[in-house]
């Protein structure tokens, strides 16, 4: 069982790995949209550090989402996808594992490049270290519950903006405790309670999002 | 069995057809019932002079707006668990209807807040998990129009549905929590602690009276949608005979 | 009664655009759903019928 899901994600990951382009622009995705912001706002200090933490959670909403809609897409069309469906292994492991390894290739990266978004944003160490912790916990989550929307769009015209529309209203709790915490350290007030509902919707959205994609994604092949 | 029979097209279409006017009907009287009470016997508001009277067509609508969501999950629900095409078509049939009430409760909410706030949006935790519940509604809608083979646009809008359905009160908390968080006290919606009764009354005839409508119109919508997907059947080119 | 003339009435004590706004825009929106649901019936209605004339030639 463990052996399936660690295959699923190392042949992910290394798929991935060589083709650096798609995963490089999806990271520059991220620093593009992020910093186009204070021009389009301004550049005052104060002003930069109200909006940093919430601007840098949303690129990475719309970052989690612009790689979603190719999680399922390419092996179905390869057919290797039906093959790992006909697999004695569960399914709920494969679309865990999918999600897994789409967090390994998109979220880590996020992680380690939001704390250069957060200095541009005038953000004190503090909270530079609240926002990777909440990205932290808050980007497998978008991993998780993104897998469900891109099961249910499987080779649909438009999918990718069909995978927005039906996913981003999910991702709202994510951003609101994602961003809180960050905004809880620059307003003094603290960051456990928002990081620990953040753990909460993880710990929610790990026992219920690979079932619901498993289901999904059998209704959507069959 | 007795259920299935009621779950077979060819007996849901002309029972629902018969039922259909009763529904409508009753929505009729309830709503002039209401509308009645709303403008000629509830008294004027203290605080809010006479634009409280929206409250009569808002809550009603809001109220809907969830129930609806919420009976659309059981359809999808008792479709996925029994395979019953019925109960998807039910879902579906829901779906515009509910969505049209949280539009209605988002303009009058709107209409509302801004003579008593003096702005026409805020972002209350009510009205923004409201505007959630829109985006909900159309991500259901918008994925089963994508989907061109009925089975699969069913089974996929049903599994979002009861995603969204448990998804609902973990994004209400956290609209509410980061609503008081930033806004604190300033802005609530709650009335005045002693709501005049015939006020209550009228809400409560206006929100019966959005119920009836709603079934009328689902099931309206359900027997069209039936007639489309039965159109091999010899029940429907039987019907087809007589008139629309 | 609340209301001495039908004046009155329209005015809603001040408030008239955001009530009769909030009414209007229900009523519209009922209207439109009951249209739309009776073309698309017809619609299909059409469209069944003359598939089955179709078939039968």
């Amino acid at each position: 069982m463990l052996r399936f899901l660690f295959t699923v994600v190392r042949r992910d990951v290394l798929l991935a790995a060589r083709r650096r382009g798609d995963w490089l622009t999806a990271q520059f995705f991220f620093v593009i949209v992020v910093s186009m912001f204070p021009l389009g706002i301004g550049p005052e200090p104060g002003m930069l550090r109200t909006i940093g933490p919430g601007v840098v959670w949303v690129a990475a909403l719309l970052a989690s989402l612009l790689s979603l809609d190719r999680l399922f897409a390419d092996d179905y069309r390869d057919g290797s996808l039906e093959q790992a469906m006909l697999s004695p292994c569960p399914m709920a492991l494969l679309t865990l594992g999918k999600a897994i390894a789409h967090w390994v290739i998109n979220g880590i990266p996020l992680l380690l490049i939001a704390p250069l978004l957060g200095i541009q944003f005038n953000l004190p160490a503090a909270a530079l270290w609240i926002l990777v912790l909440s990205l932290a916990i808050g980007t497998p989550i978008l991993s998780l519950l993104g897998s469900i929307g891109a099961a249910l769009t499987l080779g649909l015209r438009g999918g990718g903006a069909l995978v927005t529309l039906l996913i981003m209203p999910l991702y709202v709790p994510a951003l609101i405790f994602g961003a809180g915490a960050v905004e809880g350290v620059l307003s003094g007030s603290g960051s456990e309670a928002h990081l620990s509902l953040l753990g909460a919707f993880l710990v929610l959205s790990l026992l219920l999002a690979p079932w619901v994609s498993a289901m999904a994604l059998k209704v959507s092949v069959e | 069995m007795n259920l299935y029979h009621y779950a077979s097209p060819s007996t849901f279409y002309p029972w629902a057809g018969k039922l259909i006017p009763w529904f409508a009907a009753l929505a009729l009287i309830l709503a002039a019932a209401g509308l009645y009470i709303g403008f000629f016997v509830a008294p004027t508001d203290f605080q809010q002079g006479e634009g409280y009277r929206i409250i009569f067509i808002h809550v009603p609508a809001a109220w809907m707006s969830m129930f609806i969501y919420v009976v659309m999950a059981f359809w999808s629900a008792i479709g996925l668990a029994f395979n019953t095409r019925q109960s998807f078509v039910m879902a579906r049939a829901l779906a515009p209807t509910g969505a049209m009430f949280t539009f209605v409760a988002l303009w009058t909410g709107a209409l509302w807040g801004k003579p008593m706030w003096g702005a026409w949006w805020v972002w209350d935790a009510r009205l923004t998990s409201e505007l959630i519940l829109l985006f909900l509604y159309v991500g259901v809608m918008a994925l089963q129009a994508a989907i061109d083979d009925p089975r699969r646009a069913d089974r996929a809008g049903a599994l979002l549905n009861l995603v969204g359905v448990i998804n609902v009160p973990v994004i209400y908390f956290s609209v509410k929590w980061w609503n008081t968080l930033h806004q604190g006290a300033s802005v609530s919606l709650t009335r005045a602690p002693s709501m005049a009764q015939t006020m209550l009354w009228g809400m409560l005839i206006m929100a019966l009276a959005a119920w009836m409508y709603t079934i009328a119109v689902a099931l309206a919508r359900a027997r069209t949608l039936t007639l489309e997907r039965e159109r091999q059947s010899e029940w429907v080119r039987a019907r087809l005979e007589g008139q629309p | 009664m609340n209301w001495e003339s039908w004046q009155t009435f329209w005015a809603m004590g001040g408030y008239g655009l955001y009530v009769w706004g909030s009414f209007g825009m229900t009523l519209l929106c009922v209207a439109a759903e009951i249209g739309l649901l009776r073309r698309h019936r017809l619609q299909v209605w059409r469209r069944l019928r003359r598939m089955k004339t179709w078939d039968a030639q």
